[in-house]
């Protein structure tokens, strides 16, 4: 089984920051396959379209699957209506996720306000490897940093407007670490923006790059062809598409 | 359990229910959550003479009950669907309708012909594509194209001839009428409505192609009023869909005059849908003491 889909019970709800809400689900068999950077479809009470949502956390020995959102929309504000004890219909675990590479001996992980859940899966399988950079509007948009913290990662913390960590983006601690130490990938989840500055950097410093992508979508599974994003593969051009060929894709594949 | 068996121009379908072309690949995906042999066919996704790329994201955008699409026919050319996606697909005890289109009525043929010499079970031939520049919807939308292009595909093929019909015309009935003067053995319509969102925040439309098709439950009335305007329109018979998401859709369909039923968008909402359609509508028969669903088919009883 590749993916799977049924009602699952949430077992815990938070908000964790404004607009932001972290679930957790009770779903041993999508928990049992699920890999870093794969997301969950889930079906919106009222409307046509699933909305896709990343993988934060998954946990195979108690079955669950965490995700972390923010209400972009009428869906996810529906979707954050939702409560412990209800359940959701989803449709995952979906799509091709980061590269596990065991020997990695330095990782860096950047996350952009709501693309830094994806980047926790990972920060907890590599521990004390990783250095995680994340970036968001302001203070009162941070999250996940104790989690983090907690798979053994080091964290830096940036801000646009300053309030909390550092002044400025991702990228300028990316140039700092790619300097002073060997790094043998970065991932990175965020605005496109972002991870356009990023592949620059990396391909700059000859560093391995993935990075994770958003598109808006309709089946989730590669069949319908919405999602599309343009890629190079072999010298020739290609759409893509972000729910099956991605979300993660290598970053030097992708055409801006 | 009723029969829930139906023919269309001489092919048997186990069942009326379709997946209709452009929302299930060439089926792969879908047979990770069910096997393809509980479909009553396959409307595959539309493919043309050469690879296509498609158009640029975004191409999806959500609508009150429904959606917009502008794919615009990315497919990997016929041949490739010929080499690697049929010989699966005919294996799947299902009945294959390849969907294809051209940009002209030449490439058309060149399609139909090279299909004609495959296993394939019927052909449709999509005049009605919203989302490309030249042919698609261009050939839909006039009885004179519309019946070129037919005329000029039936002589390249002897298989079953579906002609998939745009929505997006005054009178639908009357292309259906030219398409089966010109040797068209069924119709199915209707493919999209064309239509447009705007990001009132940035003022550019959603979707990158600024049009697009749209499907959903939203657009069902219509289908159903176009199945009632062709079906009493055209002696072939006539495949029906738009808007499809319950046995009870379906049901509404084949007494306005549908004899099968493809399912859109609704299977992006439930994948599911198709297989549970088909149970649903078993149900609405059995409990109305109905033994054969072809005995539904266009007996609305008009006022």
């Amino acid at each position: 089984m590749k993916y799977t889909q049924g009602k699952y019970i949430i077992l815990k709800k938070s908000a964790i920051a404004r607009n932001m809400y972290s679930f957790e689900m009770l779903c041993p068999e999508v928990a049992q396959i699920a890999q870093p950077g794969q997301f969950v479809h889930i079906r919106v009470e009222g409307f046509t379209l699933r909305r896709p949502v990343s993988i934060c956390e998954i946990n195979r020995s108690k079955g669950t699957l965490r995700i972390v959102f923010e209400i972009r929309g009428e869906g996810t504000e529906k979707i954050a209506e939702l409560r412990e004890g209800d359940a959701m219909d989803m449709l995952a675990p979906l799509g091709h996720g980061f590269t596990i590479n065991d020997d990695y001996k330095k990782i860096v992980l950047i996350g952009g306000g709501i693309g830094t859940p994806p980047m926790l899966p990972i920060a907890q399988h590599y521990g004390e490897k990783a250095t995680v950079i994340t970036g968001f509007r302001n203070a009162s948009a941070v999250i996940l940093q104790e989690d983090f913290a907690k798979a053994g990662a080091q964290t830096i913390l940036c801000t646009d407007d300053g309030s909390q960590g550092i002044h400025g983006f991702v990228t300028q601690p990316l140039k700092e670490l790619a300097e002073s130490e060997e790094i043998s990938a970065v991932y990175a989840c965020g605005p496109m923006g972002m991870l356009k500055g990023i592949t620059e950097i990396c391909a700059e410093k000859g560093i391995y790059c993935e990075i994770s992508l958003e598109e808006r979508m309709a089946c989730g599974i590669g069949a319908c062809l919405g999602c599309a994003c343009r890629t190079k593969k072999n010298d020739e051009e290609y759409f893509a598409h972000v729910c099956k060929e991605g979300p993660v894709f290598k970053a030097e594949e992708v055409l801006w | 359990m009723a029969d829930l068996s139906v023919n269309v121009c001489g092919v048997d379908f186990k069942n009326p229910i379709i997946p209709a072309s452009g929302v299930f690949g060439y089926g792969r995906e879908y047979e990770e959550l069910f096997p393809l042999s509980k479909l009553g066919g396959i409307a595959t996704k539309g493919t043309t003479l050469h690879k296509r790329t498609g158009n640029l994201a975004p191409r999806i955008a959500e609508t009150p009950s429904g959606m917009l699409n502008s794919v615009g026919l990315q497919n990997p050319g016929i041949d490739h669907f010929i080499e690697c996606d049929l010989p699966y697909l005919m294996s799947k005890d299902t009945v294959i309708l390849a969907n294809f289109a051209g940009s002209t009525v030449e490439e058309c043929v060149a399609v139909a012909e090279k299909l004609d010499k495959t296993d394939v079970h019927m052909l449709e031939l999509n005049i009605s594509c919203p989302n490309v520049k030249h042919g698609g919807a261009a050939f839909g939308t006039s009885c004179e194209m519309a019946s070129e292009v037919t005329a000029q595909v039936r002589k390249a093929t002897s298989k079953p001839l579906v002609v998939k019909l745009s929505p997006n015309v005054t009178s639908i009935a009357d292309i259906a009428k030219a398409v089966e003067e010109a040797g068209a053995d069924a119709v199915s319509l209707i493919n999209t409505l064309l239509g447009m969102r705007i990001d009132i925040n940035t003022g550019r439309p959603i979707l990158r192609n600024n049009v697009g098709g749209m499907s959903g439950p939203a657009v069902f009335p219509i289908a159903v009023r176009m199945v009632w305007q062709v079906a009493n329109a055209v002696k072939i018979p006539v495949i029906g869909m738009g808007g499809v998401s319950t046995g009870r859709d379906a049901i509404e369909l084949m007494m306005a005059g549908a004899s099968a039923v493809q399912v859109g968008a609704s299977i992006f909402t439930d994948p599911y849908a198709p297989v549970r359609i088909v149970e649903e509508m078993n149900e609405f028969l059995d409990s109305k003491g109905i033994k054969d669903v072809k005995d539904i088919i266009g007996t609305v009883k008009p006022w």
